[in-house]
């Protein structure tokens, strides 16, 4: 009997997901990933966690109750570091005892430290402590582990996770079509926007491709385009990020996220930081938003934060600070947690992008009055 | 060049006197105050923690008596408080107030001296510069200690506000002392006059152990006071995070790879296995040692978002269940409203004396399994001020 590896639809499965697959696989286990979040989750999260954590936290909770009674083992490593003098966050790094202390009745946890701080190596000794744990010797588990990394493409598989949230799917299908859409209402002018447009329309059908040269409007040339700046985990987890890439598309705006930015571009914007950032995510969402910044891909920017992100707090900031100060392009932070509501999510969601429109059209038209 | 620092609890009579003797022109910014939370505030980033705000409130009242270089410590992660000094720089810039940053940190030693050569005008103050250094350690050590005992004295004093106009003399007094031997003098004469106020010698206080964030749980105002207005309640309070502790620990044991006291690592190991940045680890095993030593209950103190403590936090409960000791979790912004505030506090303390009395009866009819000792004399409550 293989043994049932449980895989919370949370936090680092919006990186790693395709690489656990692969590699339980490989160690004879099967990886179970828990349901896609949904109100039921988030209420089990929110409940059975301390109310100061961030809300992917809390969700982290709600998916390990979720997959509780139908797993051998939970996989909640302890996430230390990913990349060399680099950290996650500290409330990844204690996760696994806040599971342990906060949640009962729960199947083993694989709990290992994952710490490539110092060395790559770390990444092995994980690997094989892991391999240890469900019963797989030293050589199988280093090889399930270069097994995973060779087939593990993260670019082609943020690349399918971000059709994926486009086109409103909760799993990743391989033969994701390409999804090139400019809704009827785009065109329009932005008063005339008929309001269910911005509703969350799941069974809505999608509004049929076309070309944007068939726009009439001549500011349609080129379509808005937005970058979305948020760790993974909120910005591809379509219940808590309240749909928002799927909105942008919906409002005929290209979205732009820090994982369709190159890591050496990345590095090259990062480096220019008086002292290197710490955390791994600080480091991409800076690096990120400065290529595409400078690039002048984008006309504006969503920072996509939980409330009481610690990270949040000083990398948007940051990066606020030096878009307005180096290219004057607009940014917004949209903070969400439990409490969040939709309605008012989508007012400042479609002030932005009006506000972004307007700019464009009245472009080189600034009054010198002010 | 006019140099000025943070402040953090009695960190400033250490600072002070290194400056002093290597004779740098400073400023110190006036005592921690509502102003300093105000501006802070203004300036921050709505969602940073609360020591940020409160030191930006320092450097904008420094800068208004005349400071225009900041020294700051550093850190490498992954608590926020290693990129302090970072966002400091940008918000003082974007806000106009032209500072320079100065972070006393280095990936190597030669780093750290040309960090230093900065702030240090001459050749011959630099020679001097380790045995001042040797000197501040010690008086950080020794400001922690008169602390401490004045933590202890404060609950026993016969002369209610004895032991607070000590201290607060003190710290007045350190302000005008020049130089780190005269410092040392006057803590060795504060010292002595603590120890010569009169104690209740049938006082037998509440014993509680204070633990969370570094910045809330040293500094007065941060805290709302917390460890002197326990005192005045007739509590002993505890506190084993200190400055003097982290300077011999993260700044002399761990660049030098010398072998660190680790109790608290050991003691928080059942409830959380790693080091996870900030102080969670030293509140959980803090909260361990407390329980194993004796006392009455635990406070935890930290401020609002602190990603370190918010682990801690959830982790408490358990080591509350397994050891059965209350803990008390108070969590600060710049929102915290005082008088709710004491009202917990002082409901937790009424707990606690309860608790105490319930478990002397116990002991009186032989069904107290453990604990400290029952005899335990009820003292009045004063008010807070």
């Amino acid at each position: 009997m293989c043994a049932k590896i449980g895989i919370p639809r949370s936090l680092f499965y919006y990186r790693f997901a395709p690489f656990w697959e692969i590699f339980f696989s490989a160690l004879g286990a099967e990886a179970v990933f828990s349901d896609p979040t949904n109100k039921r989750i988030l209420d089990d999260g929110v409940r059975s966690c301390v109310d100061e954590a961030c809300l992917p936290i809390k969700l982290f909770y709600g998916h390990v109750l979720n997959l509780k009674d139908r797993v051998d083992y939970i996989l909640v490593p302890r996430f230390t570091s990913i990349s060399k003098n680099e950290y996650i966050c500290p409330e990844f790094g204690g996760l696994p005892d806040m599971i342990r202390h906060n949640l009962k009745g729960l199947p083993s946890l694989i709990d290992t430290e994952v710490n490539m701080r110092n060395s790559a190596r770390g990444g092995l000794e994980a690997a094989v402590e892991i391999g240890a744990m469900i019963g797989a010797d030293r050589r199988k588990a280093a090889k399930a582990l270069r097994l995973a990394s060779q087939n593990f493409r993260k670019d082609s598989f943020y690349t399918e996770f971000k059709k994926k949230v486009l086109k409103g799917e909760n799993r990743v299908q391989a033969d994701a079509g390409k999804v090139e859409t400019i809704p009827e209402g785009a065109c329009q002018k932005s008063e005339n926007r008929p309001q269910t447009e911005c509703q969350k329309g799941e069974n809505r059908p999608r509004p049929k491709s076309q070309k944007s040269e068939n726009c009439p409007h001549g500011e349609c040339r080129k379509r808005l385009c937005v970058g979305v700046i948020g760790h993974p985990y909120t910005v591809y987890d379509r219940y808590i990020s309240m749909d928002l890439l799927r909105k942008l598309a919906d409002h005929g705006v290209e979205s732009r996220t820090i994982e369709s930015v190159d890591e050496a571009d990345i590095n090259r914007h990062a480096s220019r930081l008086a002292k290197p950032m710490f955390w791994n995510h600080g480091r991409m969402a800076y690096g990120a938003a400065l290529h595409m910044a400078e690039g002048g891909e984008v006309d504006g920017f969503i920072c996509l934060s939980s409330f009481g992100c610690g990270i949040d707090s000083f990398v948007n900031d940051l990066i606020e600070r030096h878009v307005r100060r180096r290219f004057g392009i607009p940014l917004i932070t949209m903070t969400i947690d439990e409490h969040s509501g939709e309605a008012g999510f989508n007012t400042r969601l479609e002030a932005f992008l009006d506000m972004l429109q307007w700019r464009r059209q009245n472009e080189g038209h600034i009054s010198a009055s002010g | 060049m006019k140099v000025t620092f943070p402040h953090l609890g009695n960190t400033y009579i250490c600072v002070k006197s290194i400056l002093d003797d290597i004779g740098i022109d400073y400023v110190i910014p006036p005592f921690n105050n509502k102003r300093a939370l105000e501006l802070g505030t203004r300036y921050s980033p709505e969602m940073v923690c609360l020591p940020l705000k409160i030191n930006i409130g320092n450097y904008i009242q420094a800068y208004e008596i005349g400071a225009d270089t900041i020294l700051m410590a550093g850190g490498c992660g992954p608590c926020r408080f290693g990129y302090y000094s970072q966002l400091h720089r940008e918000i003082l810039k974007d806000a106009g107030f032209e500072m320079e940053v100065i972070t006393l940190e280095g990936t190597d030693i030669k780093d750290l001296v040309s960090r230093v050569r900065r702030v240090v005008p001459g050749g011959s103050e630099l020679m001097r510069l380790p045995s001042v250094l040797l000197r501040a350690v010690e008086i950080a050590k020794r400001t922690d200690e008169v602390e401490m005992l004045a933590f202890r004295t404060r609950a026993r004093e016969c002369e209610r506000g004895a032991t607070d106009r000590i201290y607060n003399g003190f710290r007045e007094k350190a302000l005008a002392t020049k130089g780190t031997r005269n410092i040392l003098e006057l803590l060795d004469e504060t010292e002595a006059r603590l120890k010569s106020v009169r104690l209740d010698p049938n006082a037998d206080p509440l014993r509680v152990g204070i633990v969370g964030e570094i910045y809330t749980g040293i500094e007065h105002f941060a805290s709302f006071d917390i460890q002197h207005r326990l005192g005045r309640l007739g509590v002993e309070a505890d506190r084993k995070v200190t400055v003097s502790n982290w300077i011999i620990e993260h700044m002399i044991k761990k660049p030098l790879r010398l072998p660190r006291d680790m109790a608290f690592a050991k003691a928080a190991k059942p409830w959380l296995g790693a080091m996870i940045g900030g102080h969670a680890r030293e509140t959980v095993g803090n909260t361990a040692i407390y329980a194993m030593n004796g006392y009455d209950g635990v406070i935890q103190i930290f401020p609002f978002s602190c990603m370190p403590e918010i682990v801690a936090e959830s982790l408490l409960p358990s080591v509350e269940r397994d050891l059965d000791i209350p803990v008390l979790t108070l969590i600060i912004d710049e929102m915290t409203g005082e008088a709710g505030y004491m009202t917990r506090v002082e409901a937790f303390i009424d707990m606690l004396e309860k608790r105490r009395e319930n478990r002397g009866k116990r002991r009186e009819n032989g069904t107290c399994k453990r604990g400290e000792s029952g005899t335990y004399k009820k003292r009045r409550l004063v008010s807070w001020n």
